[in-house]
């Protein structure tokens, strides 16, 4: 097909898009509970009690917290889980 | 109205449950389901990126990662509704009630409590101020009960999170 080489750029493109730390971010509703949302971050995480409560105070205090970061899939895999447990979870590219 | 939490080591028992009480767990995995509303379903089944609905991250998580949520959610709203077939009338009066909540459904009761509480408050649009008080002072519209409904569930939530803890 003679195209081979914008095959390459277009997995070269993708691989970058993909590699590029994404943050799961995680914002305040007032619905869910502190308690709860601590527990979340432990489990989804394994974040401390003391790390996780850090994270939650920032949703409450701030309407958001960065939660984790790095590649996209992991970060999809994250996202789905939070949302799993309700809480309001998003991706969005790292600055 | 008053309603008696007690640890067992197996579960978390409530008890001295009057019918209103009673309907209001019934209504647990009721109130959890989004039905027709717009809103309520947005919350429960939220985007993944903060971009307008329509872009096509958000169409394929809409398309493969919502379905996984609901099968999910119908899950833990199943094994819910399982467990409130098994309520207890301990005497003759209407206003005697008991009930268990097992140890081992601790998570999905969490869920679905939470599942009922998003979805009421997205459905009323209760506002932060409404629900950092103890609850509505009377109870006169359905607005007020489903206001009610969303401070009961906190307060089971917060006996579930207790007990995980503990």
């Amino acid at each position: 097909m003679g195209n081979g080489e914008t095959t390459v750029e277009k997995e070269s493109s993708t691989r970058s898009a993909l590699d590029i730390p994404w943050n799961v971010v995680v914002h305040n509703d007032p619905v869910n509970l502190m308690t709860y949302v601590t527990m979340v971050f432990q489990r989804v995480f394994g974040y401390s009690k003391e790390r996780a409560r850090k994270h939650m105070l920032e949703v409450h205090q701030q309407g958001r917290s960065i939660v984790w970061t790095g590649v996209r899939e992991p970060a999809e895999c994250y996202v789905e889980q939070l949302q799993a447990y309700l809480l309001l979870a998003t991706l969005e590219k790292a600055k | 109205m008053t309603v008696e939490v007690t640890r067992t080591g197996d579960g978390l028992r409530l008890a001295r449950l009057d019918l209103f009480f009673v309907e209001l767990l019934r209504q647990i995995p009721v109130s959890a389901d989004p039905g027709d509303s717009d809103a309520a379903r947005e919350r429960i089944y939220p985007a993944a990126i903060n971009e307008p609905r329509g872009t096509p991250a958000n169409e394929d998580w809409r398309s493969y990662v919502h379905p996984e949520l609901k099968q999910l959610f119908t899950t833990t709203s199943q094994t819910v509704r399982e467990d409130l077939e098994k309520f207890e009338q301990l005497d003759d009066s209407e206003d005697n009630w008991a009930f268990e909540i097992p140890a081992a459904h601790f998570d999905q009761w969490l869920n679905v409590l939470n599942q009922a509480r998003l979805a009421l408050s997205a459905r009323f649009e209760f506002q932060e101020k409404e629900m950092n008080q103890s609850g509505p002072g009377t109870i006169e519209t359905v607005r007020d009960l489903s206001l009610f409904q969303v401070h009961f569930y906190g307060f089971l939530q917060e006996c579930l999170l207790q007990d995980l803890a503990a």
